[in-house]
């Protein structure tokens, strides 16, 4: 039977946790993500799946907490919110060195500094580009409705264990804050130890009946092998460039203007695009899901017939760079909108925009 | 000089009176001649094996002298970031009821970067074991001063002494620990005699048993030398311990609720 429920997008995140076999969620409130932890708590899953809840004492613990758990193995993931993930980033640089899976979920609100508990999408570069110290990347998943929180917790996990690295899921106060239909994802059970030693031969859980100890670490003394580790990285982040991007194109076929947003922006820019088409305006959308990897292949696909690109934005304009390195022209005109402070942008305003540029770039209004 | 005479001994395990722990991998340690940490890992190799935990043993390597430990005793092991290696510990605990899990931890990781996890890991109760190494001073970074750092003692970052004006107090974290709830067992020990090295091995292995047993948590600190650190003989590094560091870290059980429990 179907499970549909209406729900706001952290307590799906809490929901989509247990049910898809966590083995542990590790926390610390944050608004405006502290449904996370709360519906959790309230889910009480030690008690049906076996899955442990703790919440920290602070957000560098529960990074820590998530990198000792998924040194063992285990499927274990965390939530927080932009102040929050800023003291995390050591540790995401840690896991990633280690190439530990696990999955971290980042619902942004307005900074710098304490910035505002309200929704922004200004998180991107920390998100995106790293955050944390050496050469390392995360694939990073950007939902932007409900049912996408549901999902994309599943997938962030499949997508952890494919390839040894902590995924992380860019949501924002919008999608994490409002209410929409949800279906449910079907209860999957917890891995037993046993599956966890064949499936992760790597993990530090005791040596059992294994001949030799497992390290699990991101310390490379000598350079030749620091460097040989580094390189092995780097394919593990080509792969990914190859096989993980995600992408959703609306209209995109004939336009000569391209809506580029993702999240709470791409829901605002798809009512942009319906409104532009019905004036009878060439304009399409293209959201990327995946962050990293980008979906550089699309945007330059669209970049051979368009006039120009809008990058739309809850911030200053982060990801317009992504989206000017795939466009590849300086021809071609790429202009950022965006409001911040937790002012969410109206779809009237992202049009009004979309419309000024058109006219100074030789659109046809 | 006379020749040594050589005896042939038929070695059993009857006439065995001392030999390398099992569980102590046959390599060169990285450790200055005359530091306490190679006793100490000596100690927790034999502990474990006694215990019959080889198996089910995981450790969790701090940051700073004793961060290649994992090259040095055959189980599991988990490098954690500076400090917080008992976030590291209570998770895998939690997740891994069943298992011993241990943190290995110098007074810069513990004491100083790390305080938070460490207290906040002992007022959960948090069923680990914690094995503190207190040389009152940073042995891999080039002898800065460390919390424990007594007064008037010269570090490189203390040139003229420590000064309680600019710089505080040792930091009596095992006194602290004792006052929390969650906290079973704190000890206090040091490995400069034969008889002290056995009290410590004792200390190590209850701590050890706790964790296995879901007891809460214990702390087991170690009183020990950096002869490097402190620019002294290990002999004379020995003797300064027992008569500048003792006297600020007394020796002894501070807590053992597992007493009163039987």
């Amino acid at each position: 039977m179907e499970d549909i429920k209406l729900m706001k997008g952290n307590e799906v995140l809490a929901h989509a946790a247990v049910r898809c076999g966590a083995d542990g969620y590790f926390g610390y409130p944050i608004t405006p993500q502290s449904e996370v932890l709360e519906t959790l708590t309230e889910l009480r899953p030690w008690e049906t799946t076996g899955m442990v809840v703790l919440q920290a004492e602070s957000e560098v613990a529960s990074i820590n907490m998530v990198y000792g758990g998924a040194s063992a193995g285990k499927r274990v993931m965390t939530s927080t919110s932009s102040p929050g993930l800023s003291l995390m980033c050591e540790g995401l640089s840690y896991l990633a060195g280690a190439e530990l899976p696990c999955v971290v979920i980042d619902v942004s609100r307005g900074g710098p500094g304490l910035g505002t508990i309200q929704a922004s999408q200004a998180d991107y570069f920390q998100v995106v580009k790293g955050g944390g110290h050496g050469d390392y990347r995360m694939p990073v998943l950007a939902p932007n409705s409900v049912q996408e929180m549901n999902d994309f917790v599943d997938l962030a996990f499949e997508l952890a264990f494919k390839y040894l690295n902590p995924v992380m899921i860019l949501a924002d106060g919008v999608i994490g804050q409002m209410m929409e239909k949800v279906h449910l994802s079907p209860q999957k059970p917890r891995r037993t130890e046993e599956q966890i030693r064949q499936e992760c031969p790597w993990a530090a859980l005791g040596k059992g009946d294994r001949k030799t100890r497992n390290i699990v670490t991101s310390c490379y003394i000598d350079p030749e092998t620091m460097e040989r580790h580094n390189h092995k990285l780097q394919a593990k982040y080509d792969r990914m460039e190859r096989e993980e991007v995600r992408y959703e194109e609306m209209e995109t076929a004939d336009a000569e203007y391209i809506l580029v947003a993702y999240g709470a922006s791409s829901r605002i820019c798809a009512k942009v695009v319906e409104d532009a088409r019905k004036d009878g305006l060439k304009v399409g959308l293209i959201r990327p899901i995946t962050l990293f990897p980008f979906p550089t292949d699309a945007i330059r696909q669209a970049a051979r017939y368009a006039k120009g690109f809008l990058s739309v934005e809850l911030s200053m304009g982060q990801m317009i760079e992504d989206v000017k390195l795939a466009v590849g022209n300086a021809d071609i005109p790429v202009r950022h909108f965006g409001r911040t402070g937790g002012i969410i942008h109206s779809p009237r305003e992202v049009y009004e925009a979309l419309k000024q540029f058109m006219t100074e770039t030789g659109g046809k209004l | 000089m006379a020749e040594t005479p050589i005896f042939e001994v038929n070695e059993t395990d009857a006439n065995r009176v001392y030999a390398r722990p099992r569980l102590l991998l046959d390599t060169t340690m990285h450790y200055c001649p005359g530091c306490s940490h190679g006793t100490v890992h000596k100690l927790v190799a034999e502990a474990i094996d006694e215990l019959g935990a080889e198996d089910k043993a995981i450790g969790i390597t701090p940051v700073g002298c004793a961060a290649f430990l994992y090259n040095y005793i055959d189980i599991d092991w988990v490098q954690a970031s500076h400090g917080r290696a008992p976030s590291v510990a209570t998770a895998m605990k939690r997740l891994c009821p069943d298992k011993l899990v241990f943190t290995y931890q110098g007074d810069g990781d513990l004491a100083a970067i790390g305080t938070a996890e460490a207290i906040h890991a002992a007022n959960r109760g948090d069923n680990i074991a914690v094995i503190f190494i207190n040389n009152a001073i940073y042995g891999m970074t080039g002898g800065q001063m460390a919390p424990t750092t007594l007064l008037g003692m010269k570090t490189a970052t203390t040139p003229l002494g420590r000064d309680a004006a600019l710089n505080g107090y040792p930091f009596k974290v095992a006194d602290m620990l004792t006052l929390l709830d969650g906290v079973t067992y704190v000890t206090r020990q040091s490995v400069n005699t034969p008889a002290n090295v056995r009290k410590a091995k004792k200390a190590i292995k209850k701590a050890f048993e706790n964790s296995i047993n879901n007891r809460g948590f214990s702390f087991v600190e170690i009183v020990a030398t950096c002869n490097s650190g402190w620019k002294m003989t290990p002999v004379g590094a020995n003797r300064w311990m027992e008569e500048n560091m003792h006297p600020t870290y007394p020796l002894g059980d501070l807590k053992d609720l597992t007493v009163t429990e039987k």
